[in-house]
């Protein structure tokens, strides 16, 4: 009886506040960790496009972190992998049916990339290194956590090339038509995968400049 | 002199540590190293007594880009002449080109060397003069009407992400240059690419197409004579269409010992053998293209001498070079007859070459190595 009187844990600790402020910056999965960083270049040349990308894997993180933490003691070792790639699949198969149905027009646009979610490194990841050892509540601050580190990296990569490639935010025109009978021009490599890339390593530099932390000793 | 020198030295405290102008000392650094040889010497050590230094390197390369630039710049304007249907004096036609020409090459030696100022005051390093060739090579690889704020655009990408993100003159993977001109084949391809843009406000009857855009298109009847082509009397970016003036430019490079003659010479016979061996294979027109037009068309002989050369990014080892060289000229003629949306491709081979050379010179040295223990066990054995 001693034991269930314990002092309960509550739910907002701070280190489950960690958990999911952690994976924002100091632990992000695409600048830090260089996770994810297929679908970050895939997805991300409209907003809207990586926001659902980002949603998606949001709920698949989230949920097949709580279920693998709910099974973690019934699987056997020697097939965790296995368990954990059904569990993620069947969550991206829910999360492709629901985009079909009612976003078709993104879910085109995305295309393959929703269901090569599977093989995004983050989710993997998560399950192997924290649902297999910790509590449902904690797993599931953790799949939200990483997602939103991971979804906040993928906004802003869509929203400098959407602005800069097509001149556009979410498919309206922002770019003044005065500046087009001007001269300018949309930035057409924005548009293509390298400009992704170039944009990840600025955020990277950027969030190095200003976190010390993440500075390696030489 | 010596009044200058004399005002330099008085300036001179207050640009160094605790001085009041502490902030700009690079920038007044590299004004003052570029009118006076710099006075530091090595103490220690074994050393090579020569006066060479970059700024001379620089310098040797510069001259040999004046005659490429210089007949350039009358091409532009007997191009725009030409289309026009008038043929105006030589010095007409000179100023029109140098006048269109003046501009690209300040936006891009300002927002050029702004930049690399920024970068030194940032990571307390001088200026160094990587940037000058660089700034010149850039306007002579685009075409004459490019606007000048998408020049700007490309030249800060280029410095930055080109050069300055690996750490500056000397650690950079790619030729700036190139990045600057891919970016600007990428990015704004309206500006840079097909049969518009080549000669600077051309008559709209007149056709514009370059050698390459018409031999991508299977117009051969309206190529050029070889004539025409060597001399450089057609239209295309503004240094690359003289095969003569750069052949001169390499001249200067090679007797004065400042680029490889092993990657320049194995550049052109890549380019030869692949040519060659389209000719054999023959399945289209292009394919039967005689291989030496392939080395006086667009930009195949600019990149060979001043960009295939480029001691950065080459292949370090000798045997390397050739290597380098060789795969540069054939991937270049294999994508002009190959890709049809790249009607040139001597840019994307270098580049593509400039990431390998590391790779290539890993090899060479590697199978050295081998080549001397296997000897070293004859020996010992």
């Amino acid at each position: 009886m001693s034991k269930e009187t314990k002092e309960r844990e509550p739910l907002f600790s701070p280190k489950n506040i960690k958990l999911i402020t952690g994976p924002i910056n100091l632990s992000n999965p695409i600048t830090v960790q260089v996770l994810g960083i297929c679908s970050a270049l895939a997805v991300t040349a409209k907003l809207m496009p990586a926001i659902v990308m980002a949603i998606s894997v949001m709920v698949v993180v989230a949920a097949s972190n709580v279920l693998i933490s709910f099974l973690r003691n019934g699987i056997p070792p020697r097939i965790r992998i296995i368990v954990q790639l059904v569990v993620i699949a069947t969550m991206v198969i829910l999360v492709d049916q629901v985009l079909k149905a009612f976003v078709y027009d993104v879910s085109k646009q995305l295309s393959v990339f929703v269901g090569l979610i599977i093989t995004n490194c983050i989710i993997m990841g998560r399950l192997e290194a924290f649902a297999m050892s910790n509590k449902p509540w904690p797993a599931f601050l953790d799949g939200i956590g990483n997602s939103l580190g991971y979804g906040l990296i993928l906004v802003v990569i869509a929203f400098v090339r959407e602005l800069f490639g097509s001149g556009s935010l979410f498919g309206f025109p922002v770019i003044p038509q005065g500046l087009y009978d001007f001269g300018y021009v949309n930035n057409g490599l924005m548009i293509l995968p390298p400009m992704a890339l170039i944009t990840v390593g600025v955020i990277i530099w950027i969030q190095r400049y200003y976190t010390r932390e993440l500075i390696e000793d030489k | 002199m010596k009044a200058l020198r004399n005002f330099l030295d008085k300036q001179k405290p207050q640009f160094e540590k605790g001085g009041k102008l502490e902030k700009l000392h690079s920038m007044f650094d590299s004004f003052e190293t570029l009118l006076f040889v710099p006075d530091k010497v090595t103490f220690a050590g074994s050393h090579i007594r020569d006066a060479i230094d970059m700024k001379r390197t620089m310098i040797t390369v510069f001259v040999s880009l004046i005659p490429a630039l210089l007949f350039g710049m009358w091409n532009v304007g007997y191009q725009h002449f030409l289309s026009l249907g008038q043929s105006p004096d030589f010095w007409t036609m000179f100023f029109y080109g140098f006048f269109k020409l003046l501009p690209i090459i300040i936006v891009t030696y300002g927002v050029g060397l702004g930049l690399e100022i920024v970068f030194a005051q940032i990571r307390n390093h001088e200026v160094n003069e990587g940037f000058f060739v660089s700034g010149l090579l850039i306007p002579m690889i685009v075409p004459a009407d490019i606007p000048l704020w998408q020049v700007a655009i490309a030249v800060a990408f280029a410095v930055v992400f080109g050069k300055e993100v690996f750490g500056g003159t000397g650690m950079n993977i790619v030729n700036p240059a190139l990045v600057a001109r891919a970016f600007l084949f990428f990015a704004y391809p309206g500006n840079i690419s097909g049969d518009k843009v080549w000669i600077s406000d051309k008559a709209d009857a007149f056709s514009g197409a370059t050698p390459l855009g018409n031999a991508l298109v299977g117009n051969f009847d309206n190529m050029p004579s070889v004539y025409d082509m060597f001399m450089g009397f057609i239209p295309g970016s503004v240094g690359e269409t003289s095969t003569l003036m750069i052949l001169i430019g390499a001249m200067i490079l090679l007797i004065t010992g400042i680029a490889n003659w092993r990657v320049m010479v194995s550049v052109f016979v890549g380019g030869s053998v692949m040519g060659l061996l389209f000719n054999l294979w023959g399945a289209n027109d292009y394919m039967n293209l005689p291989f030496y037009y392939h080395l006086i068309m667009g930009g195949f002989a600019f990149g060979a001498v001043f960009m295939a050369t480029d001691p950065v990014t080459a292949a370090q080892t000798s045997k390397g070079m050739y290597y380098y060289g060789f795969l540069v000229g054939m991937i270049a003629v294999l994508i002009r007859v190959f890709n049809p949306a790249y009607p040139e491709g001597m840019m994307l081979a270098i580049l593509l070459m400039n990431v390998f050379a590391p790779l290539i010179d890993h090899y060479v040295v590697e199978s050295n190595i081998k080549k001397r223990l296997k000897r070293l066990k004859a020996v010992s054995n």
